[in-house]
C-alpha cells in the first residue's frame, strides 16, 4: 500500500480489475474500446469531450489519460484549454441555474 | 517579428552533434519489462523485422532516389533530425548532382526526391530539377514553406509550377501555437502566406500541381490516424484560410539529433523509444521506405535512408557506398542496415517520407 491514494503507475493497471470478475470486466473494456472508435464523432471530438467530462469528475486518472490522447488525436493546448472551460462553464452554470429554485422557494415563502 | 533561429547542434559543440554518441544513448535505454511479444526482441530492430517478414529486411528495388542536397535551412526547428539551419555550409556539388542524375538513368528510379536542409538553398537545386524533369522522372520538392517567401527563392513557386514538381510541404499543425513551437515564431503565419501563394498558382487545385502537408507530432508522441487528420486538417484550412491541398501524410519523429536533444530536456528519451517500440506494428515492416528508396548524401555517400545517413549508418554487406560506385543489383537488392531508432518507422500505422504505411 502505498502512502498516497492516487498513483500515476496505477492507470496502467486499470486492465487488472478485470481479474474477479472477467465476465464484466470484457464487456466493460469491449464497449469502452467501441465507445472511443471514429463513428459520428471522430475519435479526435470524443478525446476532447472525455477530457471535459474528466475535468467535471475531477477525476487524475481520466485526466491524465485524455491529455495525452487529445495531444496524439493532434489537438493544441488551446483547444484542449478551451475544452477544460466548457466544462467549468457547466459545471458553473449547473449551480447557477439552480438559483431558480432559490427564487421559486424564496417567492413562495418571502412577502 | 519572427524569432531569428537558434544555433545548429553542430555550431554549438554539442554532444548530440556526434551520430555515435546519439546511437550510444538510444542503445543504452533498458527496454525490459515492456510489452511481451516486442521485448522478447531487447529492442533488437533487425530481429524484430524478421519475424515479422519471415526473412531478413533487404530493399526490393530502387523507385525512389532520395537526395539530400545538404543542411542549408532558413529554419532551426525543434525536431530537425538533420540538424539544419541558417549556420550550416554543407552543400552538394555540381560534379555530384550531374552523377546524381547518371544515377537516376542507370537506376531506373521513377521518383526524384529532393530533400535537406531547405533543398532549394542548395546551388543544385534548379539544376537536378530541370534534369530529372527533362528525363520524365517525377519530382518531389520537400519545402519548408517560409523559404519561398525569402528574396533569393520568390521565384521558385513559378519555377516548381513550370516544372510540375510535387511540393511536400512542412506544416506541423494547421493553427498557429503548435506550428511555432516547433519551427519558430511567426512560421505559422509565413508558411500561411506561402500557401496561398501556391494555392493561386495552382498548387492543389490543379490536379497536376499536387501539394501535400506534413505534419510531425508536436510532442513526445505518435501521430493520430492519418486519414482522420486530413478530413480535419482540410476542413479547418479551408475555413480558416481558404487553402486547398490535396493530401496529408502524418510522420514520426525519429529520436536522432535535435528531437533526441528536446527529449533528453525533457526526460523523456526511455519513455519515448518506449513507446515506439511497444507499438511496433509487424504490419508497417512490408512498407517501410528504406526497401524501395536509395538515399544520397550531399557528398555523395549512399544510404538506405535519411535517417541513417544523419546517424552515419553506411550500406552494410560490402555494396558499394558512394555514387561515384554506383551498381544497380546488388543495391537494388541490398541488406538494410538498421538501429533502435528503426522502430520509429514501423510504431503505429508506420511512418515513412510518404507517410502513414499501413
Amino acid at each position: 500500500m502505498s502512502d498516497t491514494y492516487y498513483d500515476p503507475a496505477d492507470l496502467g493497471k486499470f486492465a487488472e480489475i478485470a481479474d474477479h470478475a472477467p465476465e464484466m470486466g470484457k464487456k466493460f473494456f469491449e464497449w469502452y474500446g467501441e465507445v472511443f472508435q471514429d463513428g459520428a464523432l471522430s475519435t479526435r471530438e470524443k478525446n476532447l469531450i472525455a477530457l471535459g467530462v474528466a475535468h467535471a469528475l475531477q477525476c487524475a486518472y481520466c485526466i491524465d489519460a485524455y491529455t495525452k490522447g487529445s495531444l496524439e488525436q493532434g489537438c493544441d493546448v488551446e483547444q484542449l484549454t478551451e475544452a477544460v472551460h466548457v466544462a467549468a462553464a457547466i459545471r458553473g452554470g449547473a449551480a447557477l441555474v439552480h438559483g431558480v429554485q432559490m427564487r421559486k422557494v424564496a417567492d413562495t415563502l418571502g412577502m | 517579428m519572427p524569432t531569428p533561429p537558434g544555433p545548429s547542434l553542430h555550431r554549438s559543440r554539442s554532444p548530440l552533434a556526434d551520430p555515435r554518441w546519439q546511437r550510444a544513448r538510444l542503445d543504452e535505454v533498458d527496454l525490459a519489462g515492456g510489452r511481451g511479444d516486442v521485448t522478447e526482441s531487447h529492442g533488437d530492430f533487425a530481429a524484430a523485422a524478421e519475424a515479422a517478414l519471415g526473412a531478413p529486411l533487404s530493399a526490393t528495388g530502387i523507385e525512389i532516389l532520395q537526395l539530400n542536397l545538404g543542411r542549408r535551412c532558413n529554419l532551426a526547428c525543434v525536431h530537425c533530425h538533420v540538424d539544419a539551419g541558417p549556420d550550416r555550409k554543407e552543400d552538394m556539388s555540381r560534379a555530384t548532382a550531374e552523377r546524381c542524375l547518371e544515377v537516376m538513368e542507370a537506376s531506373g528510379a521513377g521518383v526524384v526526391d529532393i530533400t535537406g536542409g531547405a533543398p532549394e538553398m542548395s546551388d543544385q537545386f534548379e539544376f537536378l530539377v530541370r534534369g530529372a524533369r527533362a528525363a520524365g522522372r517525377h519530382v518531389i520538392d520537400r519545402c519548408n514553406l517560409s523559404i519561398l517567401l525569402t528574396r533569393p527563392y520568390a521565384h521558385l513557386v513559378d519555377f516548381l509550377a513550370e516544372h510540375q514538381v510535387e511540393v511536400v510541404a512542412s506544416l506541423p499543425h494547421y493553427r498557429k501555437l503548435s506550428t511555432d513551437r516547433q519551427r519558430g515564431d511567426g512560421v505559422f503565419d509565413d508558411s500561411i502566406v506561402a500557401l496561398r501563394r501556391l494555392n493561386e498558382r495552382g498548387y492543389g487545385r490543379d490536379p497536376k500541381l499536387r501539394l501535400v502537408l506534413v505534419t510531425n507530432p508536436v510532442g513526445a508522441f505518435l501521430p493520430a490516424g492519418q486519414a482522420s487528420l486530413e478530413v480535419e486538417w482540410k476542413r479547418e484550412l479551408k475555413r480558416a484560410y481558404d487553402i486547398d491541398f490535396d493530401a496529408l501524410f502524418t510522420i514520426t519523429n525519429m529520436p536522432i539529433s535535435r528531437y533526441l536533444e528536446w527529449l533528453e530536456t525533457k526526460c523523456q528519451t526511455e519513455a519515448y523509444l518506449r513507446k515506439l517500440v511497444d507499438a511496433f506494428n509487424p504490419a508497417s515492416v512490408d512498407g517501410v521506405m528504406c526497401r524501395n528508396t536509395l538515399s544520397v548524401g550531399w557528398d555523395g555517400r549512399l544510404f538506405d535512408c535519411d535517417f541513417n545517413q544523419m546517424l552515419e549508418i553506411g550500406l552494410t554487406g560490402g555494396v558499394p557506398g558512394h555514387i561515384d560506385e554506383f551498381e544497380l543489383e546488388p543495391l537494388a537488392r541490398r541488406r538494410v542496415a538498421t538501429g533502435r531508432h528503426c522502430f520509429g518507422c514501423t510504431a503505429g500505422a508506420g511512418s515513412s517520407c510518404g507517410g502513414a504505411t499501413t
